[in-house]
């Protein structure tokens, strides 16, 4: 296949074309990564682009001085390792039993998982059985709620469909009871899966700040995402700053960049190790759901 | 034979069913593990998923009041939807909403399939790889550190202000103006969805059967009228069961990003439904008003998407159930 001139015109402009992708959507994070490197007078004036002017850590340094930023990072951690560990034991919970050809009712409860998907429950509803749980304030709201994702169920369920029979039947003549079949068979050859369906539901909890927002209460249980908001969006940067001078507005635009790297930083340090377990989630999650 | 011969003579219902009902029981007691680990799931359904569907009934048809809970609250029928519905921000938060979600669906429902196309075209499997990691970045950073970029970004020293400046323009307090709003989120649907959207439709065209195109060559077709008559049709399926999963959220609109961004001199363009319930239900606590509001949104969405699943089965055979 000779490369005609069309073609060619084609491929310089898809050229091009990519490459301000790349710009468009790499060039959020170097701004803010440069600004909140650059001294805030350069901020202010606006003349930061790419790379930071008057390199200062002044901004990070008054970020992490700050105590509620350790604490919600500690909290965002725990409740993302406490989260994800409930959301896999409840999902793999809820796939196994509906994999299982011999599992009654399996109809019905199949529907039971599939319908909220598409008909969703409302905020105002699910908050006060919350509140009248009792769970208000605690780490539960922020874990149960939202355990189950009907989706990830079903994604889950495929996958554990998809092992032959032929294993289970003979577990089940040695005698295993289907404990035994599900965490020493079953769950060793779902690991990819597993990871990525897990992996999925750590970052939503990293990232997750509306039901802190609706059920806690108290500064020490805050998230990280919350703590951002406040100092970003609330304009709170007056607890974060210590010092009482004129450049008081212009330290605060500073400090607000510090704060998006500091939330954001993780994801963007994990980000190149994990993407492909959720590329190839989505992948088997749309072909087989 | 004899014997199922005499039982069939007989009124057979009671010994069947129990027999039935029996063998049942004898599974479950054999399996047991499966139905114990089932349970927490049933009482999670339960708990957080129907209750509170059947509980938003209740409230949004009662004059709710905590204090006498769920049974004593005065019955008022359709009282609060009516009063949605005479209430002076119903027909602009239907607006708001309805603007947001078309004009997603009209820039940011397409921008995967075409980013996805063009993609396609990039031969280097490398550098491919390297765009598309790229390109998905932006899905997995947190809606509030979204929000932050969008207040600091439009902000009077921000970035896009500065750029304006710098070409002689006067300065915009985007955020403090309406006519702005609907542009913003569109904005950034697209710069978060492409990408990530994008992935879905690459799968579908590994799919398509490259001896199609051989053979579209050979007959003459150019790479235009490949694209038309082979890759378009043959991601279709695809495309129209992303479209459908896009109605039937039409009045969802992603207000927890709203929520971040708005303020109230720009409720009149940000204001949406959903943003409408958050304020009157769980900030002012009118529970019932809001709960009905909210139910509304919600029985519209699954008409939505029950009717485009049918509209669909008809139409391209493929559908969501």
């Amino acid at each position: 296949m000779k490369i005609t001139k069309a073609r060619l015109a084609f491929n310089i402009f898809n050229g091009i074309f990519m490459v301000l992708v790349c710009i468009v959507t790499l060039y959020p994070f170097l701004f803010v990564l440069a600004a909140s490197l650059s001294s805030p007078v350069f901020i202010a004036q606006g003349r930061v682009s790419i790379i930071p002017l008057g390199f200062t850590t002044q901004a990070y340094k008054m970020v992490f001085e700050y105590p509620m930023i350790w604490r919600s990072y500690f909290n965002t951690v725990y409740y993302t390792v406490f989260g994800t560990a409930i959301n896999l034991v409840l999902t793999i919970f809820a796939a196994y039993p509906l994999s299982r050809k011999t599992f009654i009712g399996r109809k019905f409860f199949n529907m039971m998982i599939f319908f909220p998907i598409i008909f969703n429950v409302g905020m105002i509803p699910s908050f006060l059985v919350v509140n009248t749980l009792g769970m208000r304030n605690t780490v539960w709201a922020i874990v149960i709620p939202g355990s189950i994702s009907g989706f990830n169920a079903i994604v889950m369920r495929t996958f554990f469909e998809s092992i032959p029979d032929a294993i289970e039947e003979s577990a089940k003549i040695d005698g295993a009871t289907h404990m035994q079949i599900l965490t020493r068979i079953i769950l060793p050859l779902s690991l990819p899966s597993i990871s990525t369906i897990g992996l999925f539901y750590a970052v939503g909890h990293w990232n997750s700040f509306f039901s802190a927002m609706l059920y806690l209460r108290d500064q020490e249980r805050q998230p990280i995402q919350i703590i951002l908001r406040n100092i970003v969006i609330m304009n709170q940067t007056d607890t974060v700053m210590q010092s009482v001078d004129n450049d008081r507005a212009q330290i605060a635009e500073s400090i607000k960049y510090a704060t998006i790297m500091v939330a954001t930083l993780p994801i963007l340090l994990v980000y190149p190790f994990i993407q492909k377990y959720f590329v190839h989630g989505v992948m088997i999650g749309s072909v087989k759901g | 034979m004899e014997a199922q011969k005499l039982s069939a003579v007989k009124p057979v219902n009671s010994k069947k069913d129990h027999s039935k009902l029996s063998k049942a029981l004898k599974q479950i007691k054999s399996e047991y593990h499966l139905y114990l680990m089932f349970t927490p799931v049933i009482a999670y359904y339960i708990i957080f998923r129907y209750i509170p569907m059947i509980g938003s009934v209740i409230i949004a048809t009662t004059d709710y009041n905590i204090y006498k809970g769920l049974f004593a609250s005065p019955f008022v029928g359709l009282t609060n939807f009516k009063e949605f519905m005479n209430n002076v921000y119903f027909w602009r938060l239907i607006r708001n909403t309805l603007a947001i979600s078309l004009l997603d669906l009209i820039f940011a429902f397409p921008a995967p399939i075409i980013f996805a196309l063009l993609l396609n075209e990039v031969t280097k499997k490398r550098i491919k790889g390297i765009i598309q990691t790229i390109s998905y970045l932006p899905h997995f950073i947190s809606t509030v550190v979204i929000a932050s970029m969008i207040i600091t970004f439009l902000s009077q020293t921000g970035l896009v202000n500065n750029l304006i400046a710098y070409f002689g323009g006067e300065k915009i307090p985007f955020l403090l103006k309406e006519e702005y709003f609907w542009g913003i989120m569109t904005i950034e649907s697209i710069w978060v969805g492409m990408g990530w959207g994008a992935i879905i439709y690459l799968a579908a065209l590994t799919n398509v059967n490259k001896e199609l195109y051989e053979a579209a060559y050979l007959d003459g077709a150019g790479r235009l009228r490949q694209t038309w008559h082979i890759t378009i049709p043959g991601i279709a399926p695809t495309i129209v069961v992303m479209f459908l999963l896009k109605i039937g959220n039409l009045l969802n609109v992603g207000y927890q990003l709203i929520i971040l961004i708005y303020n109230p001199s720009i409720y009149s363009t940000a204001d949406v439904i959903s943003t409408y319930v958050y304020r009157r239900g769980i900030l002012e606590a009118s529970y019932s008003f809001s709960t009905a509001v909210e139910f509304f949104q919600s029985i519209i969405g699954l008409v939505f998407v029950t009717v485009s699943n049918k509209l669909s089965k008809k139409i391209t055979e493929s559908s969501l159930w």
